[in-house]
């Protein structure tokens, strides 16, 4: 498909590079020529030197023969507007990213009136993903799926747990049946295990499970379920403000550490229930001052990637408390995975994964298309949920007969309220919603499930 | 440096080349000449030695601009030393570096032979010489982008390094699909060209080896009257297809996707077109007491301009014997050169615009020092890192034609000789004057001489820096004290 992408700074970047290596022609327009060079030599990409509001620049990238244009500069507005013009070629979808929290109230407004596809906001759905973490903090990652009722958990098996040393069908037959494990990292190297695949302590395990029977799991393997009782927040940004929000509407107290004294102001104006705390979080004595070895969470969401890992390795050592990193920018990822941090987050990847859901979906408008789509293990492993239509091939054949692709896992079906979690017997229905596990890339369709 | 990538490419390059060396051993056997063994053993030892060099594909694919002017650079002296061993083998031209010269004047699209007769040459090696114009025309590594399943952004490196002009770009997103692109119009005027040729009357090998050298802008003739004996059908028809290979050929993209406006605003086609126009009328008229009506004249001066400013060589005429006039302006048209983005050498039209555009601006800053103004190209502003790539270029232009000048004056030609021998090998044109004229030859030059001119050449094609990058020791410093480790 022919992509537009307005705006080429680190989010723009990720777009870009996500969208190339699955084959789309992608064209980017920035006006900075060192950001514009630099994406097009590490990217290929056409680059057009321009401003994404003006009409040359915008019929030079061709956007009357454009499929998607993705507008992710600096500003709301400019993106907002840049997708109106956009707009005059009604085959063009738009998306645009849209962050500040006084547009959220408009944004379904917002999206009739101008026409878009899409709004992302980035910091609001990373700030979920935090605030669900909270909710169950013995979870490093909460994907959702079949909206809500089904979750995809990873966490790390601690030691000494029953869980290690079991093959997953031990797991299965004496400790829950209604869950299924759909990969497993250990030291770096990823794994879809079948059913005599061993656990071990230290293992990230990724389960699919529903949500009311996640609770229920950990219990039955000793871990604690509990939500944290209050979060310490790092920084006062507005993603602080959208956690913040989450966290105080589900009772749990917030305490925010910033160091500009007019967004003190601001935040503690827009959040009575918040304690806002004026001062500069790398000053160790104000953390210990105020109580970061008792907390129940400490989350860095300064605008330093930097400062948000040293501040949570500080706390981690501190406290035993759930740590929550934001990573914005930097890209070493082999390293912070083996710093040991609890759940890290990244607002821009999250966007990434919105961005090509909806572009896989928009390439498979007939077929049975993708819903929703995660990337997990840096990377290296999508779940991807999948709407089943009639005339899809697989209606109707009982897993076990299925000729599956390797590395390959069908997870968990939603038919109307009920959830499934397959066997080899269960049979999957037209209307289903199916969410599958995979190392494969590019599927767009749930036919490319299939050998 | 990464060098198990460059070899990776190398490899790749020669294992093209072996393929493509099969064509004149081919029409070689065709002809019953006993020369195309030596092409066969040729192709098959370059295919394989191409082959080993890619049979193991290291893991470390990481390459950046270094990388790509290195491998383009190497990939260049390694297919001109591949190539001109079927010329060595087949007794053709037994010397090693007479048949060095010639290859690198072959995919350089020089044109500047080292033979007196080339009419004693076998058929598979005059079609060989003409097919290197055609391969080195429009590039083996774009050829090679088309090909590979390239990682991600940073083959960009390898098209920049190889394609002329100031501002490299892009036609559309995939780098893939524009390099096909630029190889389907290049493949559709070459045909177009042969059919048109052959509807004239001339023989298909004619045909096929003239129109590979104009397409290529190269200018290796296969009769030693150069283009003399053909009628003036057949050379109007190859001095219009000289002209339009010298076109960007963004331009012809652009006309195929029916944005004609666009095309039109090209102002290096403008000034390029102009120029031709200029130039052949002057020379027309100077000329004119040379020839015996005014057609005569006009096809002659229509044919030398068209030939020299897009740095082709073919000649019908010996223009040393011109008038200054005339012979002066072809000496400027070899330093303007044709359009960036076509097959064409010299400085470059864009070049000479974007130069001359700053030396106005320097003038209008004298005039009004305040004033902020901005130079444009096509009615775009020129980035300051254009020009400062611009200014750069021309200065290690000229440095590289003094050093020239330098070392092949040892040979003791005349001045005229040797200043118009190293414009004909920088400019990748072919003939200069007197002793290098069209019907001369570069063969009385020393070894060493030849030797400088095969670098200028290669330095011209690729735009100076790649082969300027493989003389300058920073880059090797660190991959070779690792080899001391």
């Amino acid at each position: 498909m022919k992509i537009i992408i307005v705006g080429g700074g680190k989010t723009g970047a990720t777009i870009a590079a996500t969208l190339c290596d699955e084959g789309h022609d992608v064209t980017v327009i920035e006006p900075n020529p060192v950001h514009l060079h630099q994406i097009c030599d590490s990217s290929d990409v056409l680059g057009i030197l321009g401003n994404g509001l003006d009409n040359k620049a915008l019929a030079e990238a061709g956007v009357e023969a454009a499929d998607v244009l993705i507008a992710v500069t600096g500003s709301d507005e400019e993106n907002l507007l840049c997708c109106l013009f956009a707009g005059k070629n009604p085959a063009c979808a738009t998306i645009a990213r849209v962050r500040n929290p006084m547009y959220l109230k408009e944004n379904n407004f917002i999206k009739d009136r101008i026409g878009l596809s899409m709004i992302i906001n980035p910091e609001y759905a990373a700030a979920t993903e935090i605030a669900r973490l909270l909710r169950f903090p013995s979870a490093i990652e909460i994907n959702t799926f079949a909206k809500g009722r089904l979750e995809q958990l990873t966490f790390k098996i601690p030691q000494g747990s029953v869980l290690d040393g079991k093959n997953l069908n031990y797991v299965r037959t004496r400790i829950e049946s209604n869950l299924l494990f759909c990969s497993i990292e250990r030291g770096g190297e990823f794994y879809i295990p079948a059913g005599n695949f061993e656990l071990r302590a230290g293992d990230k395990a990724s389960i699919v499970i529903s949500s009311r029977g996640a609770q229920k799991f950990f219990k039955k393997i000793g871990i604690d379920t509990h939500r944290v009782p209050g979060a310490m927040i790092v920084g006062g940004g507005t993603l602080t403000y959208y956690v913040a929000q989450m966290l105080i509407d589900s009772n749990i107290a917030v305490k925010i550490i910033e160091s500009n004294h007019e967004r003190c102001n601001e935040l503690a104006e827009k959040l009575p229930e918040a304690l806002v705390i004026n001062g500069d979080a790398s000053d160790k004595s104000l953390l210990l001052e105020e109580g970061v070895a008792d907390t129940g969470a400490f989350v860095a969401l300064t605008g330093f990637d930097e400062e948000n890992v040293l501040l949570s390795l500080y706390a981690k050592e501190m406290s035993d408390a759930k740590i929550v990193t934001k990573i914005n920018r930097i890209a070493f990822d082999s390293v912070l995975a083996k710093l040991d941090l609890d759940s890290v987050i990244y607002p821009r990847n999250i966007t990434a994964e919105y961005i090509l859901q909806f572009v896989r979906a928009k390439q498979n408008a007939v077929g049975n298309n993708v819903e929703t789509l995660y990337k997990l293990v840096e990377d290296k492993v999508e779940a991807l949920e999948f709407k089943i239509n009639e005339n899809a091939p697989i209606i109707g054949i009982p897993l076990k007969d299925m000729r599956l692709k390797d590395n390959l896992l069908i997870c968990g079906i939603s038919r109307g309220k009920k959830i499934i979690i397959p066997g080899g017997n269960d049979v999957i229905q037209a209307g289903d919603t199916v969410i599958v596990v995979t190392s494969h890339k590019k599927l767009d369709d749930v036919e490319d499930i299939l050998r | 440096m990464n060098l198990s990538i460059i070899c990776y490419f190398i490899g790749y390059v020669l294992r093209i080349e072996g393929v493509l060396m099969l064509l004149p051993a081919i029409v070689g056997a065709a002809y019953g000449e006993k020369q195309c063994y030596a092409f066969f053993a040729v192709a098959a030892l370059t295919f394989l030695i191409g082959f080993a060099l890619t049979f193991k594909r290291d893991k470390n694919q990481a390459f950046y601009a270094k990388e790509g002017f290195v491998a383009v650079a190497l990939s260049w002296i390694a297919l001109s030393l591949f190539g001109c061993l079927p010329f060595i083998f087949s007794g053709d031209i037994p010397r090693f570096a007479d048949a060095f010269f010639e290859t690198v004047s072959g995919f350089t699209t020089t044109g500047s032979s080292i033979l007196s007769d080339v009419e004693a040459l076998s058929q598979c090696s005059l079609l060989w010489r003409s097919f290197s114009h055609w391969i080195g025309g429009m590039g083996v590594l774009v050829f090679l982008l088309m090909i590979l399943p390239t990682a991600g952004g940073s083959a960009m490196h390898l098209l920049k390094a190889e394609s002329p002009g100031p501002q490299v770009g892009k036609t559309v997103p995939k780098l893939r699909e524009s390099a096909r692109i630029l190889y389907i119009i290049y493949t559709v005027m070459t045909v177009v060209e042969i059919v048109i040729l052959l509807c004239g009357g001339m023989p298909l090998f004619d045909a096929v080896t003239l129109s590979f050298g104009t397409a290529g802008t190269g200018g290796f003739a296969i009769k030693s009257t150069g283009l003399a004996e053909y009628s003036a059908f057949s050379q109007y028809v190859i001095a219009a297809f000289m002209i339009l290979f010298g076109v960007n050929f963004n331009v012809y993209y652009l006309i195929l996707i029916r944005k004609v406006k666009q095309a039109a605003k090209s102002e290096e086609v403008w000034w390029y077109f102009s120029a031709i126009a200029l130039a052949v009328l002057t020379i027309t008229l100077n000329t004119r007491q040379l020839f015996v009506n005014m057609e005569e004249s006009f096809r002659s001066a229509l044919f030398h301009v068209g030939s020299i400013i897009t740095t082709t060589g073919y000649a019908t005429y010996d223009f040393n014997n011109f008038p200054q006039l005339s012979k002066t302006i072809l000496l400027g048209l070899m330093f303007m050169g044709a359009c960036a983005g076509s097959t064409g050498g010299g400085i470059k039209v864009s070049r000479i615009i974007i130069l001359l555009k700053s030396a106005r601006d320097e003038l209008a800053r004298i005039v009004h020092p305040r004033a902020v103004r901005r130079v444009r190209l096509d009615g775009k502003p020129i980035e300051a890192e254009t020009f400062r790539s611009v200014h750069a270029y021309m200065m290690a232009y000229i440095a590289l034609f003094v050093v020239s000048m330098l070392l092949i004056s040892v040979d003791d030609f005349d001045m005229t000789t040797n200043f118009s021998a190293v414009t004909a090998a920088i400019n990748n044109i072919g003939p200069g004057f007197n002793v290098v004229g069209p019907m001369g030859s570069f063969g009385g030059f020393s070894d060493v001489s030849k030797y400088v001119f095969c670098f200028d050449m290669l330095a011209g094609r690729l735009e100076l820096f790649p082969m300027l990058v493989l003389i300058n020791p920073g880059t090797w410093r660190r991959a070779l004290r690792r080899g001391r480790k």
